[in-house]
């Protein structure tokens, strides 16, 4: 059987969806002037920028929604299944600050940065797609967000979870993958890339996450709403609060985003936490954020919806022991939920900064987890029986065929990451010297990275994808390209 | 009798109770205790007391919130008496808040408006969006002393060093202390933007709003010699 794990039961889900959708009609919620005439067409009351959703339509929209999607990878295979109990994970998004490799110290991230994430995140299978994972501070603002989706369509195969900050990035970016898809319809019939669209808490829906919403769902490109309750802060501070909170979130979200484009894929998502009431922060690697991800993913799965949760990082600022406890626990915690798309490894303080070694720690932790969810199954008729018959009380199993026959698929092999039959003080091969966990971890990248060799790309869609970075760029005053003018000289 | 009363006064901070903080001004008042010695030997150091609680981990955010609510009922009270006799609770500084343009989260902003109020700071809040123009004309109309810029985002907190670009342009710049705060910025990055200081929470924000102020008064005092 496969291992789960469910924090409410049916009354409480349905209490908590009842909640919500009372919430979205009174006191409603916030939309942008983009929408109102989408909304008002649909019977939707907005007064004040305020929209007061009607259940009717909120169900309705709910049940129009895809109950499951696929996101494509460069050569048109399905890679990521988003829906039902599958898993996946990606790195954690748009950091600012690198953990340095040598200093061990944060500092502004650099395209530089992105592209050896990149080329990390493709040679580790854990991770089924890629993320935008960092601010390159090396690139104007303007055209941050676009630049970081070109990295990573230059450099990778796999599918991308990204998102767009602003209307005109939007927009930047679904021409980027149109190019690299070979068009936009292509894009529509097998969509590369989900986008990332934040409700700012509570139950508000910004103008540019109006018309990523809008946008997404017309280009019929992915979108996942990334809830974000702040119990305490802003959302209620019990945990179940916020989960309904998050769930009319969510709702209004679908609602706006289906009348767009009814049947338009999109995802249940979130990064709700706590907000710690000693320091204030939002607490990112606490228990209760994890409890939260795994209930708010609970009544999307309860709704029928793909569901997207944030786990896998930490509160601590360096690869220590509570970051691999956070990651690792909740890594563990996100697989037992069947959450379809973990955002967030390689993360660390507070999300603000990212890590190349911990992201291999990180894939550590994911594959365990992929492996505890993989259940304990009957291998033979006999689950014992026969193979005592072989060996009697002899004890002598490490010869047996079975033992041959069955040992991958019970055992998992962790990288030499992990220390385990490394040299030992207790046989006295062992030494102060002997590398360390960062080290190990430092290794490992070094390793991946030199390995790795960039996915071919049509050359025509390869040029084109320069062409239109050179183009874009040169607005945004890039007279290079960060991260890629190596690559072409 | 006025030892007890104060010692109410100032645990009904500590308590945050603003009912009774409020009833305990009102009677103050009615029994001819001067105003200002009831701001000065009850309710702030009730004040001081919570931010010395919470700093040792014993109250939390939610009983700050409280004890700022139950100071700024004592005060509504007293305010139009302290006028009255021109005895006026010496302001801390004038700071203007916001939190920068792009950028619509405010809830740190706003726990620190809170904290700076109640520690005697007047606090001119302009909301959520704020470009460095609205941050500039805010300095000019209300001669703030100091300025907060909040950001939750990685991808707003670049704002903050573009706000104090155009502080430098409008030649703003020397008149006020810059703070900046929020979940992504670190002292680092207030070094780099060239602001004056930087909070890592809300409770922390007071400490550094008095020690700018000290730093801008001593800065004054040097020129006036």
């Amino acid at each position: 059987m496969r291992p789960r794990l469910e924090l409410l039961d049916r009354p409480l889900l349905e209490r908590i969806v009842a909640e919500a959708l009372q919430l979205i009609e009174q006191p409603g919620a916030r939309v942008s002037p983009h929408v109102v005439e989408l909304l008002r067409d649909a019977g939707v009351q907005v007064e004040n920028g305020v929209a007061h959703f009607p259940e009717a339509l909120a169900r309705k929209a709910l049940a129009g929604v895809p109950h499951e999607f696929y996101l494509y990878s460069r050569d048109g295979q399905p890679a990521v299944h988003y829906g039902g109990e599958d898993v996946h994970f990606d790195p954690g998004s748009s950091c600012l600050n690198i953990l340095d490799s040598e200093t061990q110290q944060p500092r502004p991230a650099q395209a530089a940065d992105l592209v050896r994430m990149v080329q990390l995140a493709e040679m580790l299978p854990e991770f089924a797609a890629q993320s935008t994972a960092m601010v390159c501070n090396d690139v104007p603002q303007d055209a941050g967000d676009w630049y970081r989706l070109f990295l990573v369509l230059y450099y990778s195969s796999k599918p991308v979870v990204t998102g767009a900050f602003s209307g005109p990035s939007l927009r930047a970016m679904l021409d980027l993958l149109a190019l690299e898809s070979g068009g936009a319809e292509a894009l529509r019939q097998k969509p590369r890339a989900v986008f990332d669209v934040c409700p700012s808490p509570p139950l508000n829906w910004s103008d540019f996450a109006s018309q990523n919403l809008v946008g997404l769902a017309r280009a019929g490109v992915p979108a996942e709403i990334v809830s974000m309750p702040l119990a305490g802060a802003t959302a209620p501070v019990t945990l179940i609060g916020s989960v309904v909170q998050h769930a009319a979130e969510c709702i209004s979200g679908v609602v706006i985003h289906q009348l767009a484009c009814p049947g338009a894929p999109i995802v249940w998502g979130g990064a709700p936490a706590i907000f710690d009431m000693r320091t204030g922060v939002t607490s990112m690697g606490s228990i209760e954020t994890a409890m939260l991800d795994l209930a708010c993913a609970q009544v999307g799965k309860y709704l029928g919806l793909p569901t997207h949760g944030y786990l896998v990082n930490s509160d601590g600022k360096y690869l220590d022991a509570q970051a691999g406890m956070e990651s690792g626990t909740s890594a563990v915690l996100g697989a037992l939920g069947g959450i379809n798309m973990i955002s967030g490894a390689g993360m660390l303080d507070f999300v603000a900064c990212h890590s190349l070694e911990k992201l291999v720690v990180d894939a550590e932790a994911i594959a365990s987890a992929k492996r505890l969810i993989a259940g304990i199954e009957p291998r033979s008729d006999s689950l014992a029986t026969a193979m005592f018959a072989k060996t009697g009380l002899s004890g002598d199993f490490l010869k047996l065929q079975e033992t041959r026959a069955l040992f991958r698929k019970e055992q998992h092999f962790p990288s030499a990451v992990i220390d385990r039959g490394g040299p030992s003080f207790s046989d006295g091969s062992g030494s102060a010297e002997a590398p360390d966990l960062f080290a190990r971890a430092h290794t490992r990248v070094e390793e991946l990275v030199a390995a790795y060799q960039r996915p071919t790309l049509d050359p025509d869609r390869e040029q084109a994808l320069v062409a239109f970075a050179e183009r874009e760029g040169a607005k945004a005053g890039l007279n290079s390209l960060p991260g890629i003018a190596k690559v072409l000289a | 009798m006025s030892d007890a009363t104060f010692a109410a006064m100032r645990q009904s901070i500590i308590d945050g109770a603003p009912e009774t903080a409020a009833e305990l001004a009102q009677q103050s008042l009615l029994a001819g205790l001067l105003p200002l010695d009831s701001v000065n030997l009850g309710y702030v150091p009730g004040m001081h007391c919570v931010g010395e609680e919470f700093a040792q981990r014993r109250m939390f955010l939610p009983d700050m919130m409280a004890s700022a609510e139950a100071m700024r009922a004592a005060m509504s009270v007293l305010d139009p008496e302290l006028r009255r006799l021109g005895t006026e609770r010496p302001r801390a500084g004038v700071v203007v808040l916001g939190t920068v343009k792009g950028d619509i989260h405010e809830i740190g902003k706003c726990l620190v408006g809170t904290l700076l109020t109640a520690h005697g700071f007047e606090v001119y809040d302009l909301g959520v969006d704020v470009s460095g123009e609205k941050f500039a004309a805010a300095i000019r109309e209300r001669n703030a002393d100091l300025i907060g810029m909040s950001s939750l985002l990685t991808t707003t907190m670049k704002q903050q060093r573009t706000i104090v670009e155009v502080l430098e342009k409008e030649g703003l710049r020397s008149r006020v202390k810059i703070m900046v705060g929020g979940a992504p910025v670190t002292r680092q990055w207030a070094q780099e933007i060239g602001a004056d200081g930087y909070g890592k929470d809300a409770a922390t924000s007071v400490a550094l709003a008095h020690s700018l102020m000290e730093d801008a008064s001593r800065l004054a005092s040097m020129e006036n010699r």
